[in-house]
């Protein structure tokens, strides 16, 4: 019931099929402004790991260290201004791949008045209405139904955009994530839905939470067609991203892409990291980090050494600039507990 | 450039921990992501990351060694020459001082302005008798006819025209586009409704009745109260979430329910809770035009009765404005949805026995209009509350406490709550009215308060 090679396995649903996405063909420029962003998230992550060791960052801190590829890679083919953004609460990288400023990200990690939710929402609660990123959101799944919803907005209006929503493959087992494929097919509505599949939802493997644990399939008793994507490799999710977007923009309704990646951290930084080996960790780091996966390709393209350790360094001064920054602005006035509850006055 | 290593803090609560182990000797080279040392907490066993590259070059703490502060140097490292880091400075140590020992931080919340009066309807202004049903479909379809962002969604709104026909004749004027049936999803529409909203409509969500929509309590919120707080201001969602609360007849535990007192608990949230048609209609088109997520509490009973409602273009009421039912001087009866009805039947009884009672509706019941009660009570100097569901961490609770905490001098006697008995709903006919409140259960408590009895 697949036509699906070893490779890129597609479900097809009986409207026909999206067809086999082809990894993207990316020039020099397009590549390494790819790679910029994947460093950037990750030295700001490691940065944010720094500070909550420190105790700057409070609460609960998730990062998104090996994940890199599957939020540049997808943002990437988006319609800056048209189409909208969802995920959930592993939301620092996602935010960077967005453009987001990352000074008012790390200062919200701080819990500052500088930071984009002013210090009230904290790691978990990021947004930002006017780059059409709608969070960040705490509770598992809740993203999918939000998700489809900002996708019933775009095709009310007819406007054309798109709404991309990820979330894991833990909240891939919640059941308002089937309610909302459900609506989301039915309806035609312009989503596609990015599983990002770490393989862990905190401590436990997909497979010892999935009964089918081949995610991508996860869509096919909806008739929404699903593609299993290489996720550490930055071109193979740009490639599946523009598939996608094509299949979703000509009104074919949802589409769901399971993106296999890796994280290397623990689930939050309170993770006793008891579930799996440091060896395995380690090998996905040897073999399949998708910046090292960039790097080498770049080398290939004739980017110097130089030129790489030039941007490394630019980055690592954006990020040690944004911890400053973080670091040294004010906490939020104390006024500002019962501001923002509500919009109007009664 | 020396850099030195800390004590991490590996959880919200960690203080101190054990260094279990070193992973590294001097003199090793490491690089970001390498482990360097695993160390105990009292929850678990942690490992701890390099992340920058470089040259170890001292170990500060020896293995095992137990009660290390967060903060602490526990080793030094040459950081690679082209570095540009600084050394880290801040340790924990220097976060913002604990507030423990500091004089509590007051910060109290703003006084809340004096809401609008209803506006004054013109004289010679047509009064309609309409049933509640019929003005909130009127309500909701004057808001499509001036807006196209409004939407309705819900179970059985479109086709069969609403469950308990609110919705009747909308698919036919605004066509499937705007009127649209759901599958048996609450918890998955409601999260659709909330992401419409953030996205920029205006939806209408139906619940079949209030009692399902406690599969999607998480999306009412979670998503849409907290929203605008946890974006410092940047995100909103105006979403009506709406349907029936309350008891019906006959239906069992699972079926009636009062949610007021919970949606009311939830700083973020609109809660309104409307007696009569007038009100139904009038509050329905606000919650609509409102910026803020709003709970629209209705009540089956009520559907099918009729009330006057002034036939204006725009009949508008303001949200958070209680409004007197029946003025008098000896007791104050407070009261919302149902609860009103039998209120005004309860100050007719007790009018013929001597006992001149004021009656409220509260009409709000998020923000309250806690002017009107303390008002009035400084009038009437008793107070009873008169709600049609469980009396622990109710409505009536709150009233209650706020008569307590801002009228105390104005109380000549306790206030008592008259709501229903606090047992789930039973179905045999004569258990279910002794279970509801009713108006003999009204008039005792006024006159306990008045001590007439």
């Amino acid at each position: 019931m697949t036509d699906s090679s070893e490779k890129t396995p597609v479900t097809r649903a009986a409207k026909g099929k999206p067809g086999k996405p082809k990894r993207f063909k990316a020039d020099k420029e397009t590549l390494l402004e790819l790679y910029r962003q994947m460093l950037l998230i990750r030295r700001f992550e490691e940065k944010a790991g720094q500070l909550y060791g420190l105790g700057l960052i409070g609460g609960f801190c998730h990062l998104y260290i090996g994940q890199e590829a599957v939020a540049v890679g997808l943002q990437s083919a988006m319609n800056e201004g048209e189409d909208s953004v969802i995920t959930g609460y592993r939301d620092h990288g996602h935010m960077l791949a967005y453009g987001i400023d990352p000074r008012v990200i790390m200062a919200e990690l701080t819990g500052r008045q500088a930071g984009i939710s002013k210090g009230k929402g904290g790691s978990m609660h990021m947004f930002s209405v006017e780059q059409k990123f709608y969070g960040g959101h705490g509770i598992v799944g809740a993203q999918v139904s939000l998700g489809a919803g900002l996708g019933f907005a775009h095709k009310y209006r007819d406007d054309g955009g798109v709404c991309l929503s990820y979330f894991g493959d833990g909240a891939a087992n919640q059941g308002q994530v089937y309610e909302s494929f459900n609506m989301a097919e039915l309806w035609k509505l312009p989503v596609i839905f990015a599983i990002e599949n770490n393989q862990y939802a905190m401590g436990t493997s997909v497979n010892r939470a999935s009964a089918e644990d081949q995610l991508y399939r996860r869509g096919e008793s909806f008739r929404i067609p699903g593609i299993q994507v290489n996720g550490m490799d930055v071109l193979e999710v740009r490639g599946a991203a523009e598939t996608a977007l094509k299949w979703v923009r000509e009104g074919n309704g949802p589409i769901l892409l399971e993106l296999k990646t890796y994280r290397y951290r623990g689930h939050s930084m309170s993770d006793p990291a008891k579930y799996r080996s440091r060896d395995e960790v380690q090998e996905m780091r040897d073999k399949s980090d998708p910046i090292e996966g960039a790097k080498a390709e770049l080398l290939k393209m004739k980017v110097s050494e130089e030129e790489l350790k030039a941007l490394d360094k630019e980055i690592r001064k954006i990020v040690a600039d944004s911890a400053d920054f973080a670091e040294n602005s004010p906490e939020p006035e104390l006024s500002e507990l019962y501001t923002d509850i509500l919009v109007e006055k009664y | 450039m020396a850099i030195e290593l800390k004590m991490p803090a590996l959880s919200p609560t960690m203080e101190e921990g054990t260094l279990a182990k070193w992973l590294v000797k001097v003199g090793d080279e490491v690089s970001s992501g390498d482990i360097i040392a695993e160390i105990e907490t009292d929850k678990a066993t942690m490992e701890f990351e390099a992340i920058d590259e470089g040259e170890i070059t001292e170990l500060l703490v020896a293995e095992g060694t137990e009660n290390v502060a967060v903060g602490t140097v526990i080793a030094r490292m040459a950081g690679e020459d082209d570095e540009e880091e600084p050394a880290q400075t801040s340790p924990a140590a220097e976060k913002p001082a604990e507030t423990k020992d500091a004089a509590p931080i007051t910060v109290s919340a703003p006084e809340r302005t004096e809401t609008a009066a209803d506006p004054a309807i013109p004289e010679g202004t047509p009064m309609v008798s309409t049933t509640v049903r019929e003005a909130l479909r009127d309500a909701m379809a004057e808001e499509m006819r001036t807006d196209d962002r409004v939407f309705v969604m819900g179970e059985e709104v479109a086709e069969y025209q609403g469950a308990y026909k609110v919705t009747q004749g909308l698919l036919e004027e605004f066509g499937d586009r705007r009127v649209i049936d759901t599958p048996i999803t609450e918890y998955g529409f409601a999260g659709v409704g909330s992401g419409a909203a953030m996205g920029g409509l205006r939806p209408v969500i139906e619940f079949m009745t209030f009692n399902f929509a406690m599969q999607a309590i998480d999306h009412i919120i979670n998503s849409a109260a907290k929203t605008n707080y946890m974006s410092g201001g940047q995100m909103r969602c105006p979403i009506v979430f709406r349907g029936p609360n309350g008891a019906a007849s006959r239906v069992g535990a699972q079926h009636s329910q009062n949610y007021g007192p919970w949606y009311a608990s939830v700083p973020g949230l609109i809660v309104i809770a409307p007696y009569d048609s007038a009100d139904a209609k009038g509050l329905l088109k606000a919650a609509i035009r409102t910026e803020d997520p709003v709970v629209f509490l209705e009540n089956e009973l009520l559907y099918g009765r009729s009330f006057d409602v002034p036939q204006l273009d725009d009949h508008v009421l303001p949200i958070g404005k209680a409004r007197i039912m029946r003025e008098g001087n000896d007791l104050t009866i407070v009261s919302y949805s149902i609860g009103v009805g039998l209120a005004l039947e309860a100050a007719e009884q007790l009018a013929g026995e001597g006992i001149d009672a004021e009656v409220i509706d509260l009409r709000t019941l998020r923000p309250l209009d806690t002017k009107a009660v303390l008002d009035s009570l400084a009038k009437t100097n008793r107070m009873i509350v008169v709600e049609e569901g469980w009396p622990t961490c109710s409505i009536a609770s709150e009233i209650s406490a706020l008569a307590m905490e801002q009228g105390f001098d104005d109380l000549d006697a306790p206030v008592l709550r008259v709501a229903n008995e606090d047992v789930p709903m039973p179905y045999a006919a004569n258990l279910e009215a002794a279970m509801l409140v009713d108006v003999p259960k009204i008039v005792s408590a006024a006159k306990t308060v008045c001590y007439k009895d």
